[in-house]
């Protein structure tokens, strides 16, 4: 289960006095069970380019393909497609639309129409996924909590067991303890599914913390595609184009220009406070044997 | 007499059958005192449903106390003779930047409120420049808002509200949507409105960053304040913030993940600069 992307270009309203390119030859492979972030200031094209993976948009020119063959091509079953990557848009709780969570989350896997057990049995296990409590289930879904409603709504897509999740902003507007229990959620599927997941997110502090690539887009093309390390070394150039490094990232640079011992490449707070912890007592001991 | 004043103010949402019957009430703001002084920066934390947006939208009278009052400017809410004084008084910008342009030019959309208000029309393209220009976007004046980014318009959203002249401006999570650059923008801007004309902010937000610089932070839970105090006050305790589903800065979770280890900082550490002082004086002991 592996996407490429092969010169991908799309243009917005091609042909018309509205035209305009919103992706520019995009290279990227996605193989199977990586945890990807994608950045991006607001309009580089993330959103465009996400809704390519499942076939939502159709490539201006260039080519996306799944296990090998062309979305596009004569006879490729999109539908299936679309049951295998999962998008999961910003504030999909919007969409939720049925009479109960229950049945809203089955509301997927019923239009892939399985039987009613097998439809309900994956439901259950979606719900449990996102940690939604049973009591929840025969809830409107209007009656949840705004952190609630988007848990319901992204076992909507858990339901129809995909093999690569796309989140859009999964958190934005919840409270931290809402985003860390859904990221941290997804990091568990993701770990005992080995199912790819694609995180789209304006928190540098976030995408540092859990994936192992970071993609960044800037004006609808890969501006870098690395580890968290390598491309939060590039700060500067991410300020340019709208982003920023990770909080801890800023203080280790800070102190390192004040002389101390640290690596560049830290990212998240433990790393951060562990080199501290670490060249601290280094720096101590010479001070004593001195 | 301050600003913004609280008295026991209480909210219920009801539930109602289709008689029109309540089924159930919910209390989303309990017992709330607040005493706000003019020109400060307050910001107010709480989690998802702690009742943050409830107590929002009683400020400019969107919603009434069921219980307690509460005074703006020296205004009861409950009066529907002053209602159009006090939403004068209290302007709002909300987390989508998009549900709250209505004009297809930015000017338009700055001059929509100040026109509402019957203001003269030579004095509203006064109050429009002045505002666009406050926030910084006086050169896209003549744009269409939905080419602009999600900082651009948001500060667009607080132009349109600058333009009414309110002495007091509330926030709610207008950063939420936005990339990093978007965010900074925006909070500078209300920063500079808050020192340089000292509009009363009162600022929603779940990002713990950006509310270091305020005067004072109020934390909710379940409707109640269960803290307040300075930024230093508030981050010093760590472990009671994640108790009620919030964080802290970065550096100051740094700092007391230091202090665990048996550095010994002092606590609420709020900035990378304060840590980084805080080390270096260490270092050189």
């Amino acid at each position: 289960m592996s996407i490429q992307i092969e010169h991908l270009n799309y243009i917005y309203s091609a042909g018309t006095a509205f035209e305009r390119q919103a992706l520019t030859d995009i290279n990227l492979d996605l193989p199977d069970g990586q945890f990807i972030g994608m950045i991006g200031h607001t309009g580089s094209g993330k959103s465009t380019l996400i809704q390519h993976l499942n076939g939502l948009l159709k490539p201006t020119s260039g080519r996306v393909l799944y296990n090998g063959t062309d979305i596009f091509a004569d006879g490729f079953d999109l539908r299936r497609l679309r049951s295998k990557v999962g998008l999961v848009f910003q504030y999909p709780e919007h969409q939720l639309f049925e009479t109960d969570v229950f049945t809203d989350v089955c509301f997927g896997p019923k239009n892939l129409g399985l039987a009613k057990e097998e439809i309900e049995a994956r439901a259950l296990k979606a719900l449990q996924q996102v940690g939604l409590k049973e009591k929840y289930y025969k809830m409107s879904p209007f009656e949840l909590s705004g952190g609630q409603k988007r848990r319901a709504a992204i076992a909507g897509i858990l339901a129809m067991e995909p093999e690569i999740l796309v989140l859009d902003e999964p958190t934005a507007g919840l409270d931290p303890k809402g985003r860390d229990d859904i990221l941290n959620q997804v990091a568990k599927l993701h770990q005992e599914r080995k199912i790819t997941v694609v995180l789209v997110s304006h928190s540098m502090e976030d995408i540092a913390r859990y994936v192992e690539r970071i993609i960044v887009l800037n004006h609808g093309s890969v501006l870098f595609d690395d580890t968290p390390r390598e491309v939060f070394c590039h700060y500067q150039e991410l300020e340019k184009v709208g982003l920023a490094a990770p909080q801890v990232t800023y203080l280790v640079h800070e102190l390192r220009e004040k002389g101390w011992d640290l690596p560049a490449e830290v990212t998240t707070v433990d790393e951060a406070a562990q080199a501290i912890l670490a060249s601290f007592r280094q720096s101590h001991q010479s001070q004593q044997e001195a | 007499m301050g600003i913004i004043e609280a008295s026991k103010l209480a909210f219920d949402y009801l539930k109602t059958d289709e008689e029109g019957k309540v089924e159930s009430r919910s209390r989303a703001i309990d017992e709330v005192d607040l005493d706000i002084k003019e020109g400060d920066f307050v910001a107010i934390l709480g989690h998802n449903g702690s009742g943050k947006s409830t107590l929002a939208k009683h400020i400019n009278a969107i919603l009434l106390p069921t219980e307690g009052t509460l005074y703006v400017d020296g205004k009861d809410t409950r009066d529907e003779s002053k209602l159009w004084e006090i939403r004068q008084t209290a302007g709002m910008v909300f987390q989508n930047p998009d549900n709250q342009i209505i004009g297809t030019i930015v000017d338009e959309d700055v001059g929509f409120g100040p026109e509402n208000m019957g203001v003269p029309q030579q004095e509203i393209w006064q109050r429009v420049e002045d505002s666009l220009k406050k926030v910084g976007m006086w050169e896209y004046r003549s744009h269409s808002p939905n080419k602009l980014s999600g900082g651009q318009k948001q500060r667009i959203a607080i132009a349109g509200v600058v333009a009414m002249r309110p002495k007091c401006i509330v926030l709610d999570e207008p950063t939420a949507m936005l990339d990093p650059n978007g965010r900074r923008e925006v909070i500078r801007t209300v920063q500079e409105l808050n020192r340089q004309e000292h509009v009363t902010v009162l600022l929603i937000t779940h990002y713990m960053e950006e509310v270091i610089e305020a005067d004072k932070v109020i934390v909710m839970d379940q409707g109640k304040i269960v803290m307040q105090g300075t930024p230093r006050e508030v981050f010093s305790h760590v472990d009671e913030l994640k108790g009620y589903r919030l964080d802290v800065p970065q550096a100051t979770l740094v700092a007391y993940e230091l202090q665990k280890a048996g550095l010994p900082l002092p606590d609420g550490i709020l900035s990378n600069e304060e840590l980084v002082q805080e080390l270096t004086r260490l270092i050189r002991q």
